[in-house]
């Protein structure tokens, strides 16, 4: 069994060495994403997002079921991450790392707690049935910068889905089948994007967005902030690493800011060209 | 035989070649043929089946059969160059990442001039081009960073400066032959020192680091370009410099 390893010496050592002349190894500037391709179909809620090497697959289904005793009016999202070792080295899928789990959380809580899903919209019948969207990620390839990647890839499934429609008759629920009636989108108030960045050197002064694998091995810090498309903040999240300034986080900020214009753009593109 | 046959794992090849199948019908079984077998493929009783999914080859000279695959993961075989990173010292040696399912081992006095008194220093992290010498199914890999016969280091050993990246197996196959059209464009531009892993592993070296960038994304980029398209792309990201 390999663990994990780090980068070896010249790699960081010529990394730092072009950053410091503000180059990337791949000829990126720092304020760079790599190439995006978003792709939604043939079926309903399967979403892959290609950024560089990363790759990731969302897909989201629908159940009826009971709601939660303490929350009867209200849907449930559930989240589940994979990362195998079809995406990388070392990767396991019956081991989760903290690395895995730090990603997932992220998503789920970008998700969920910024309450992208409108939840009272899946009730069909109060305290009875609810719709259960079920999201799942599958991480294909690890090429670094995982976050940004899954995020995109299940936004852009729960907006690409279709659940069956109901009708409600007094006390009974019809539920169409979808060649009887055409399934409905999922209400979604807004579009949370993830956009990551790196920091280096010893006070972390040097910084890059969207890192690969190997600058995610040679980072000092790393710091992921979370906007939609009303220019409002869902999510930031700032684990470990060496401590950022306030003027570090305005700029990022700032650059996040733009980015997330291009990929809601790319998102609307990606939907409109579904083969669905 | 100028069409590309691609074959599937589990398929079975048929290695009688088209002008043989006319006299077969006529001639009594002559001598059976030794046929060589090379990588990707295995023969099962008395049937030659492919192992791996890629582009059936034949060398109609040695007799020689082989699936020319693309993938990303290396499994280890005796004589091929490999571009590894040091992960650990042990008393007889150091082991050595070089991407296959099993770290392989490095003994201390596989050097160049190396004795029991002098023996090089490798921290970990050490980047270190040498050749595999034992690979089979049942062991480790091993590895060594000089010639055995002779005694030379003949381009092996330690990689202190430059860069490493990684790239497919059939790409580095290709880097191999001194012929890769990618390699002949860069060099007619700019100087730079390659290292080539057949597992998947690239070590550039070139006078600055915007330079050796270059070589890299050149490399990196030419996977599914043919030698027209690379020298184009080589001259294009020569004349950005």
């Amino acid at each position: 069994m390999v663990a994990e390893i780090g980068p070896s010496n010249i790699e960081s050592a010529f990394l730092l060495e072009a950053l410091k002349k503000g180059t990337r190894v791949d000829g990126r500037g720092i304020y760079d994403y790599r190439t995006l391709k978003i792709s939604c179909g043939p079926t309903y809620g399967l979403a892959e997002v290609q950024l560089g090497q990363t790759r990731v697959l969302a897909r989201v289904s629908c159940e009826v079921t009971r709601p939660f005793p303490d929350r009867p009016t209200e849907g449930i999202v559930l989240f589940n991450t994979e990362l195998s070792s079809m995406a990388g080295f070392g990767l396991d899928s019956s081991r989760s790392s903290t690395q895995e789990v730090a990603i997932s959380r992220m998503v789920e809580r970008v998700i969920k707690q910024s309450r992208a899903i409108d939840s009272e919209a899946l009730c069909i019948l109060a305290g009875e049935k609810v719709w259960t969207i079920r999201i799942d990620v599958h991480f294909l390839d690890h090429g670094g910068n995982l976050i940004d990647a899954a995020s995109i890839a299940a936004i852009a499934a729960l907006k690409h889905f279709r659940r069956p429609d109901v009708t409600i008759d007094g006390e009974e629920a019809i539920i169409h089948d979808v060649r009887e009636r055409n399934p409905v989108p999922l209400s979604i108030h807004h579009t949370p994007i993830c956009v990551t960045f790196g920091f280096f050197g010893a006070s972390g002064d040097m910084l890059v967005l969207d890192p690969t694998l190997l600058e995610e091995q040679v980072q000092v810090s790393s710091f992921t902030i979370t906007l939609n498309s009303h220019r409002e903040i869902c999510a930031l999240n700032k684990a470990g690493g060496i401590p950022l300034s306030p003027d570090q986080i305005q700029r990022c900020t700032q650059v996040a800011l733009a980015k997330v214009d291009e990929v809601n753009e790319k998102i609307q593109l990606a939907l409109k060209a579904s083969t669905a | 035989m100028a069409s590309v046959k691609i074959v599937l794992p589990g398929d079975i090849i048929d290695t009688r070649r088209e002008e043989d199948t006319t006299q077969q019908e006529s001639n009594v079984e002559d001598e059976a043929t030794v046929i060589r077998l090379g990588p990707g493929l295995v023969q099962s009783s008395e049937a030659v089946s492919a192992v791996t999914a890629g582009v059936l080859h034949s060398n109609s000279e040695t007799n020689r059969w082989w699936v020319a695959g693309n993938k990303r993961r290396y499994v280890a075989a005796v004589g091929e160059p490999v571009v590894g990173v040091v992960v650990a010292r042990h008393g007889e040696g150091y082991r050595v990442d070089i991407g296959s399912a099993h770290d392989a081992l490095l003994p201390h006095l596989a050097f160049e001039g190396a004795t029991k008194r002098n023996k090089p220093n490798l921290a970990v992290g050490t980047v270190v081009y040498g050749r595999v010498v034992v690979a089979n199914s049942v062991m480790d890999p091993e590895i060594e960073c000089y010639n055995s016969n002779t005694g030379k280091s003949e381009g092996y050993g330690e990689l202190s400066e430059g860069f490493m990246f990684k790239c497919s197996l059939g790409l580095a196959r290709r880097l191999i032959d001194t012929k890769a059209p990618v390699l002949a464009a860069l060099g007619n531009g700019v100087p730079f020192e390659v290292a080539v892993g057949v597992n998947g592993r690239v070590w550039v070296n070139a006078g600055s680091v915007a330079t050796t960038i270059l070589v890299a994304n050149a490399i990196r980029n030419s996977e599914y370009l043919d030698a027209k398209q690379c020298r184009q792309m080589v001259k294009e990201l020569l004349e950005k410099q």
